[in-house]
């Protein structure tokens, strides 16, 4: 396939799939704000949220403090932010635009009727009381998108580039919503707010539930990390993204006649090392610098694949 | 025209293709019976259905650089327009003799240039024209085809009477409408369709393929690569390159995403680079390789050309084939027909005046009023000027232009376009429409029943491009061999008891 149809591909998902983190982190933070205001540490919620949406420098030379209504403005409609719930709709439908021909109807519909239904929505309406209903459409409308490209697309490499771009957008969102709450996972003290912080901390991957059906327990920190860093099971889990990166990258190579290159190393590399990792290993040389290292690995990633099948 | 000084819309006297003197044409008597008997709101009801169906699969042409919405609906209006098999059959004739002419006309003009030797067309006009590339002199392309798409815009003025306005030799665009408006109004008006026994026009893509296959470089085999060549995004008719290239399962490739080496074109892939064999290029001949013509686009291939006269990938259409379609060629198309096929033309031109001709312009400069002038060398409706309609001081400034820049001028009268009805806002009303049927030349040419028509929403305009604000129909050639046949009745379940 076109170098130009499989890097628009690949960028359709990670911004569509990246709207969508947006919107979970920002239900969360929301939420969170609520139940900590009355516990004294809102601004911290607002604060931990633009750090894991990577674009708090260039929050910070527009505005001066993170407060409810700014980052809440940042992160769903200012132009100046391109991680933006609004920018990336914006830009994953450019990219669909651009490779209208690879795409299904169903996908490209799905992503056109949200941009179609957006840019006429007045700001009132992603504000105070509505906010909560936007982010569940954000969410609804990914989840759309995402299902229209698994159900109705040909097993060719156009999905594989459109499902690594998923994946790796999703790697990239758990490790970065983990670390900022790095510190609540490695502490000693258990308190009632740090029991609601984990309690966002899985909800925010849709996995308050799933960790009850693996552990059956109460919340402990060391199994939080233990799920979204290494259980298979879990679908936003560092493991479960990278399984399906490296498989993905594999399944391209095959199509190709075996050709491989450094993009299929590193994902193997780092699909075997979480595969058989231990999580005292991991707490033990500090989930700071684990996880900053991971997302360090996830932009190498996207370097290499890029430098392989883009633009060589 | 006495007080000349005001806009003057006095329609003209046109020929209604639904409502002849004598009551409602043969072919339209289902469509009057159904306007008849379908409630207003209901047809605007689906009027707006359609607009919202358009808008979703996102069947927009771009308008940059105007402000408002960049990407823009073509208004399609619901009333399909009709025309009868055996009128189609007598102008697909007509359209077949003109193509084949046509390209027999630019083999000729980069081959021996008999035509001109003969002294049927003076060499100025052709060597002289900027639609003319030197750089073709001397090269046959692949089967000797020049034009392989062909759109060409006719009019109506009477039951018999159809003329050509101009031929489209470079890159005609369009054909997806006919492709769409078809969709749109099975699925509009699915009872109405059947009702009436339609020629399908879905298999164009397939045509288009085939033309295109038929003329690869030999060395390709039987499945060679065909690539559409886009300039992008941006460009007013992207739509149309992902829709066609999609229906007929090929790469709609960018200029950055096709390199040459060695006088061989290849595309880049995520598996390496992919040899070329046919390109349909939807770029205009200056942006096509900054090597050979304009060093400054960015959208074209440098070596292009080079690996085009290498024989080593064909170009459809093939650069150069833009000087059959000039204003100034025209007028000759005719002789064409006669000099080359040794036939009487079948389809007439519309008489025209080159301004250049001391005789013509003398004639045009005293009848402004009664003459359509148009630039030679424009398209898509810009700066032109219909007499009737124009106000004293345009007619001047026109008067002031040819007089300037004779050469870039033409004229003709101006012709009472036939109409079809039409909804507008205060109800259905007769509308002015022309027609663009679309023409294959490959091996042999083909044309499938039907074309683009366009049609001039506002009342007594004469002009239908949609860049003037003209919108489009569905066009139904229709077979005439009475009803359709009755369908086999579904099995059911069958209740026992």
């Amino acid at each position: 396939m076109l170098s130009r149809t499989a890097d628009s591909l690949f960028w359709v998902a990670r911004y569509t799939e990246r709207a969508g983190n947006v919107a979970r982190g920002l239900g969360v933070a929301s939420r969170m704000a609520a139940v900590s205001a009355r516990l004294g540490a809102e601004p911290d919620e607002w604060r931990s949220l633009l750090t894991a949406s990577g674009g708090d420098a260039d929050f910070y030379r527009k505005y001066e403090a993170p407060t409810a209504d700014l980052v809440v403005t940042w992160l769903i409609f200012d132009p100046d932010n391109a991680s933006g719930i609004l920018s990336c709709i914006e830009a994953a439908r450019r990219n669909a635009r651009a490779v209208r021909t690879a795409l299904t109807v169903d996908m490209w519909e799905a992503l056109n009727d949200t941009w179609n239904h957006l840019r006429a929505l007045p700001p009132e309406a992603m504000e105070g009381e509505r906010l909560a209903d936007f982010l569940g459409w954000v969410r609804e409308r990914v989840t759309l998108f995402n299902g229209a490209a698994h159900d109705t697309m040909l097993r060719n490499e156009a999905w594989r580039f459109v499902h690594l771009g998923t994946m790796l957008e999703r790697a990239d969102n758990t490790a970065r919503l983990l670390d900022v709450k790095h510190h609540l996972l490695t502490a000693e003290a258990e308190g009632a707010v740090d029991y609601v912080q984990w309690q966002a901390v899985l909800r925010s991957v849709s996995a308050l539930r799933s960790y009850q059906w693996i552990y059956r327990d109460r919340l402990n920190p060391h199994r939080i990390a233990e799920l979204m860093i290494l259980r298979p099971e879990l679908p936003r889990s560092l493991m479960a993204c990278f399984a399906e990166v490296a498989e993905t990258l594999e399944a391209i190579a095959l199509g190709q006649g075996g050709r491989r290159g450094e993009c299929h190393r590193l994902a193997g590399t780092l699909a075997a090392q979480l595969r058989y990792g231990r999580i005292e290993t991991i707490l033990a040389e500090g989930l700071h610098a684990y996880l900053t290292a991971m997302i360090e690995r996830v932009a190498d990633l996207g370097a290499e694949i890029d430098a392989f099948y883009i633009r060589p | 025209m006495g007080a000349a000084s005001s806009v003057s819309q006095a329609s003209i006297a046109a020929f209604d293709e639904m409502r002849a003197e004598d009551g409602v044409r043969a072919a339209y008597a289902e469509i009057d019976r159904w306007l008849r008997t379908t409630p207003r709101e209901q047809l605007d009801a689906k009027r707006r259905e359609a607009e919202l169906l358009f808008r979703r699969i996102g069947i927009t042409f771009a308008v940059y650089g105007e402000g408002g919405d960049p990407e823009r609906l073509i208004p399609f209006d619901i009333i399909p327009r009709i025309i009868a098999r055996a009128e189609w059959e007598r102008l697909a004739r007509g359209l077949r003799q003109r193509v084949r002419a046509l390209n027999a006309f630019l083999a000729d003009v980069y081959g021996r240039q008999e035509i001109i030797r003969g002294g049927r067309i003076p060499a100025p006009l052709v060597l002289g024209n900027e639609g003319y590339r030197p750089e073709m002199v001397g090269m046959l392309p692949p089967g000797g085809v020049y034009t392989h798409v062909a759109g060409i815009d006719m009019v109506r003025t009477g039951p018999d009477a159809f003329y050509v306005l101009e031929d489209n030799c470079r890159t005609p665009s369009g054909v997806s409408y006919m492709l769409e408006n078809r969709e749109a109004m099975l699925r509009l008006f699915p009872k109405l369709c059947a009702q009436h026994r339609v020629a399908p026009v879905s298999r164009y893509p397939e045509e288009l393929l085939e033309t295109l296959k038929a003329v690869a470089p030999a060395r390709a085999g039987a499945h060679p690569c065909v690539v559409l060549l886009t300039p992008g995004p941006y460009n007013s008719a992207y739509y149309e390159h992902c829709f066609l290239a999609d229906e007929m399962g090929i790469e709609v490739v960018e200029g950055a995403d096709l390199c040459v080496d060695d006088d061989v074109v290849c595309m880049r892939t995520t598996a390496g680079p992919k040899r070329v064999d046919v390109i349909y290029r939807r770029i205009d001949d200056e942006f096509l390789d900054p090597k050979a013509f304009r060093a400054d686009s960015l959208v074209g291939v440098p070596g292009l050309m080079a690996a085009y006269r290498a024989g080593n990938v064909a170009l459809a259409n093939a650069p150069g084939a833009g000087i059959a379609d000039d204003k100034a060629i025209y007028p000759y198309v005719p002789e064409m027909v006669r000099f080359y096929l040794g036939e009487e033309p079948l389809l007439a031109n519309v008489p025209t005046f080159l301004c250049d001709r001391e005789e013509d312009r003398k004639y045009v400069l005293g009848n402004l009023d009664k003459l359509v002038v148009k630039l030679a060398k424009g398209s898509g409706g810009y700066g032109m000027m219909i007499g009737p309609h124009a106000t004293r001081d345009v007619r001047e400034e026109f008067r002031a232009r040819i007089l300037a820049r004779p050469g870039d001028y033409i004229a003709q009268p101006t012709l009472a376009l036939s109409t079809c009805p039409t909804v507008v806002e205060q109800g259905i009303a007769p509308r002015h429409v022309d027609l663009r049927p679309f023409i294959l030349s490959g091996k042999e040419v083909r044309i499938v029943p039907g074309g683009l028509t366009r049609v001039a929403i506002r009342e007594g305009s004469l002009v239908v491009n949609s860049s003037q604000g003209g919108g489009t129909k569905d066009t139904w050639i229709l077979e005439d061999d009475g009803p359709g046949e009755a369908g086999f009745q579904s099995q059911s379940q069958s209740m026992g008891g």
